[in-house]
């Protein structure tokens, strides 16, 4: 695990403009579909539109805004397990507020 | 071990540059640590003073020193000044901060200027908690956990208290993130992660918890005083906010932060053995192991703290399991220490002494945890003296022995000076039975039915309280003994060799005190760690 | 035997610098940012399971345009941001500054866009602790309590952004900040695009939980 960091002392490769105005796109016509999805009044859809687009949205800005996809394993890792931490707080604290 | 050579003597000591510019303004991670170390033993005195009052009130029956309005500022006071000023920096803010460059061969830490900021946060934060005794209503009397929703209704004053704890919150997750850098990135040529010995170990896991749950005692806190000064009404059951989620936030930090406090501790414990045993720890792959599982399951276990309080059946029993399962590699802990005395070479040493009773005091400690653990028990023991003496077996007994072992261990180390061994195992002696004498009666009246908090005591519980009062006077005693032979060494000038006790971590291959640089060249590791060779100790 | 041995850290006009640790470094930070919001988002979901038909309701109440509009003014100001460090990276110092100043600016108008938003509200007589919200039933309560709470934070960090970037900007214009000197720059990336991905969070939960 150290090595590999050392070894990403240097920084990554440069990614074109191109490839980021293409996520910029990504993003904005997911949000759109979004918004669509909600405004058809239709709950199951846009319970769909939180738990699947909103976290694909994240993702990209994550992985491309920042960099995430050319760094190291390690740092994936941690930022995995930030993220997961944060999951199993909210869902330990739903296993009290669920079943009351 | 490496075979590194020791550093020429003529380099000047960290101490060499004088006035109070060059402390104030220092980057040098071992001048830091003596900052905090100075203000953290100053805090400790301050809450050993204010408990020793509490014990006062209870020498007799109805008011005796205080009314009890005074008592519950005092309790509350205690416990955020010993918590958050001492245990919770604990060993990382003072030997952290000074051993984990040197122990992994490093110069400094990755982020020197953060690292002064982070004092500079802590003792601002130290600032802000104790305006509160003279501005405002005076000191909040809501106790340490500033439970909604009295701590948004009363008077005291709450909002200074908690700006305080949440700028030292902020002190904390900055030494984490420091830590977790300066182990990734620094770490000397050939020492790959599992040459790394346990007490940087023990300090990464704990920067791990101090960055992932520290944050959330920050919201928490901030929603408090915006509900006092906004009424922004998260909390406010008069609008539908629940109490409960209060708790629920709170202790999903202050659980991990009891973890916090006790994974340095028991890091120091791992160094300590081995080089007071003469010989390899057992099992350093299981210590790792399970410091970084303590960390994790310590994070899932917080509704312990709230088997009464009205949560869902359901949640109870899997917080229950959960915190049943965070005892185990606790446990594999205390065998391998204990093993690793076995056909050791034992010298009582005053650190040994020190850490020897570490693993007796936290071995009641967590057993009355598990006790607590479970929901039926936990129903009669809530709220009573009998958490007050778990806690306190765990912290005091805990993270406090430990720390008196740490410095007594690397006291020669950080300061080239050598304090008087008869007398710290004199001041050992009452230390060691007035803590006992004071919190296994806690857990005595605990079991009893004396509830917590309470500024005054039925008859039945009376006997009870003046034995406890007098272990106080005996453990304040035995404190103060200690601590006057500490003081005490630093004005024998004698000059200490680099190894006095015959370790083998790099520490003790630099000299005493180091130079700023801490390493003339810096070491290449070839060896695993605990490697003990028969190397000639050094004699003063 | 003993070798000085520190391949990755570069010495920099006698100063040492490791990018990697300065960026493993802020990332920890982002990890602690993301955090202090997860608690505002446990208080959400809870309260949300208790009182869903009013979160419901209260959403109605809010600017779907201008929560949309935002959204869309901040994933373009994280566009901005990320070329500016690529433009600093291939030495088109000029176009880093103006793809900087973009960002600062989008920035700037997501605030405006947020301060009419507050005043409508505030106007309506709707604002944490106001006798109309007190009048109301308790979830619809929470739900303003959590929006002004959790919008409230986000819109600081915003501005605390913004001024950040304007310290980049002064390095960028006086060569602290250079191809081969990035770091800053990319650290405050790192800060600017979690206040996005929040955002990207806040979006649904308040304004598209009708």
């Amino acid at each position: 695990m150290s090595f590999t960091m050392q070894h990403r002392a240097e920084p990554p490769h440069i990614v074109s403009y191109a490839t980021f105005i293409k996520v910029w796109i990504a993003l904005v016509v997911l949000t759109g579909l979004l918004v669509g999805l909600s405004l058809t009044h239709r709950p199951n859809l846009a319970l769909l539109g939180l738990l699947v687009i909103t976290p694909t949205k994240a993702s990209l800005v994550f992985f491309y805004f920042m960099h995430l996809k050319y760094e190291s394993a390690a740092l994936k890792y941690m930022v995995a397990a930030a993220i997961g931490v944060l999951i199993i707080f909210i869902g330990l604290t739903f296993s009290d507020y669920l079943f009351r | 071990m490496s075979t590194a050579v020791e550093s020429p003597t003529n380099e000047p000591s960290f101490y060499a540059r004088k006035g109070i510019a060059s402390w104030l303004l220092t980057t040098d991670h071992k001048r830091i640590a003596i900052l905090y170390l100075s203000s953290m033993m100053t805090f400790f005195l301050v809450g050993m003073t204010l408990g020793a009052f509490m014990r006062l009130e209870h020498l007799t029956m109805g008011p005796t020193i205080m009314k009890p309005t005074s008592y519950n500022a005092l309790f509350t006071l205690h416990g955020v000044i010993m918590i958050f000023l001492f245990v919770i920096p604990g060993l990382a803010a003072s030997f952290g901060n000074f051993f984990l460059p040197i122990m992994i061969g490093a110069r400094d830490v990755a982020f020197p200027r953060i690292n002064l900021l982070s004092w500079y946060l802590f003792m601002s934060g130290a600032l802000i908690a104790l305006s509160s005794l003279f501005t405002g209503s005076g000191p909040p009397d809501t106790g340490w956990s500033f439970y909604v929703p009295y701590s948004v209704r009363t008077g005291t004053n709450v909002t200074m208290a908690v700006l305080g704890a949440f700028t030292i919150g902020f002190s904390s997750i900055l030494t984490g993130l420091n830590f977790i850098t300066t182990i990734h990135r620094l770490r000397a040529k050939g020492m790959n992660w599992m040459r790394m010995p346990l007490f940087p170990w023990a300090l990464y896991a704990t920067s791990w918890v101090q960055v992932l749950a520290t944050p959330i005692l920050g919201i928490t806190l901030l929603l408090v005083v915006l509900e006092r000064v906004f009424h922004l009404g998260i909390f406010d059951p008069s609008i539908g906010g629940d109490p409960i989620l209060y708790q629920h936030l709170f202790w999903t930090y202050s659980h991990p932060a009891v973890y916090i406090m006790i994974l340095p501790a028991m890091g120091a414990i791992s160094e300590i053995i081995p080089t007071f045993a003469h010989r390899t720890i057992f099992g350093y792959k299981a210590i790792v192991i399970s410091s970084m599982g303590i960390a994790a399951l310590g994070s899932l276990v917080w509704a312990h703290h709230m088997f009464t309080s009205g949560l869902s059946d359901f949640a109870i029993v899997i917080f229950s399991l959960l915190t049943f399962l965070v005892a185990i590699p606790s446990a594999i802990k205390v065998f391998n220490w204990v093993a690793t005395l076995y056909k050791g070479s034992v010298e009582l040493r005053p650190p040994m002494v020190y850490a020897l009773a570490f693993i007796f005091l936290f071995s009641i400690g967590g057993l009355t945890g598990l006790f607590q653990g479970a929901l039926a028990i936990n129903v009669h023991v809530h709220d009573t003296y009998f958490i007050v003496g778990h806690f306190h077996y765990v912290m005091f007994g805990g993270t406090g022995f430990a720390f008196f072992a740490a410095l007594h261990y690397w006291y020669p180390k950080m300061f080239g000076r050598m304090y008087n061994e008869r007398a710290a195992i004199m001041a050992f002696v009452p230390i060691f039975v007035g803590f006992n004498l004071l919190y296994f009666t806690f857990l005595v009246l605990g079991l009893q039915g004396m509830p917590r908090r309470y500024y005054d005591h039925l008859p039945r519980f009376h006997a009870g309280h003046i034995w406890a009062t007098v272990g106080s006077w005996i453990l304040v005693t035995g404190l103060l003994l200690m601590v006057g032979n500490l003081v005490r060494g630093l004005f024998r000038k004698t000059t200490i060799p680099a190894n006095p006790w015959g370790g083998v971590t790099l520490e003790w291959t630099v000299p005493s005190p180091p130079p700023t640089e801490n390493f003339a060249v810096l070491p290449v590791i070839t060896e695993p760690p605990y490697t003990f060779n028969p190397v000639a100790k050094e004699s003063a | 035997m003993s070798v000085s041995a520190q391949p990755l850290v570069a010495e920099h006009g006698g100063e040492h610098r490791d990018y990697g640790g300065a960026k493993l470094g802020m990332w920890i930070f982002v990890f602690t940012e993301l955090i202090l919001f997860g608690g505002l988002f446990v208080a959400y979901g809870m309260y949300r399971a208790m009182h869903a038909h009013e979160f419901h309701k209260a959403s109605g109440e809010l600017n779907l345009t201008l929560g949309v509009i935002n959204t869309v003014v901040l994933l373009t100001s994280s566009l901005s941001m990320v070329l500016s460090i690529v433009a600093i990276r291939l030495q088109r110092k000029r176009q880093s500054m103006i793809f900087l100043a973009c960002t600062m600016l989008l920035g700037a108008v997501f605030l405006v866009n947020k301060f009419f938003e507050w005043k409508a509200k505030f106007h309506h007589g709707l604002y944490p602790g106001s006798e109309h919200l007190m009048a109301r039933p308790p979830g619809e309560r929470l739900f303003f309590g959590l929006y002004f709470g959790m919008t409230g934070l986000h819109g600081l960090h915003v501005t605390i952004g913004v001024v950040v970037m304007s310290v980049m900007m002064v390095f960028l214009a006086r060569d602290r900040i250079r191809h081969d000197d990035f770091i800053k720059l990319e650290n405050t990336g790192l800060y600017w695009h979690l206040v996005d991905v929040i955002w990207i969070f806040l979006l649904p939960l308040f304004y598209l939980a009708a």
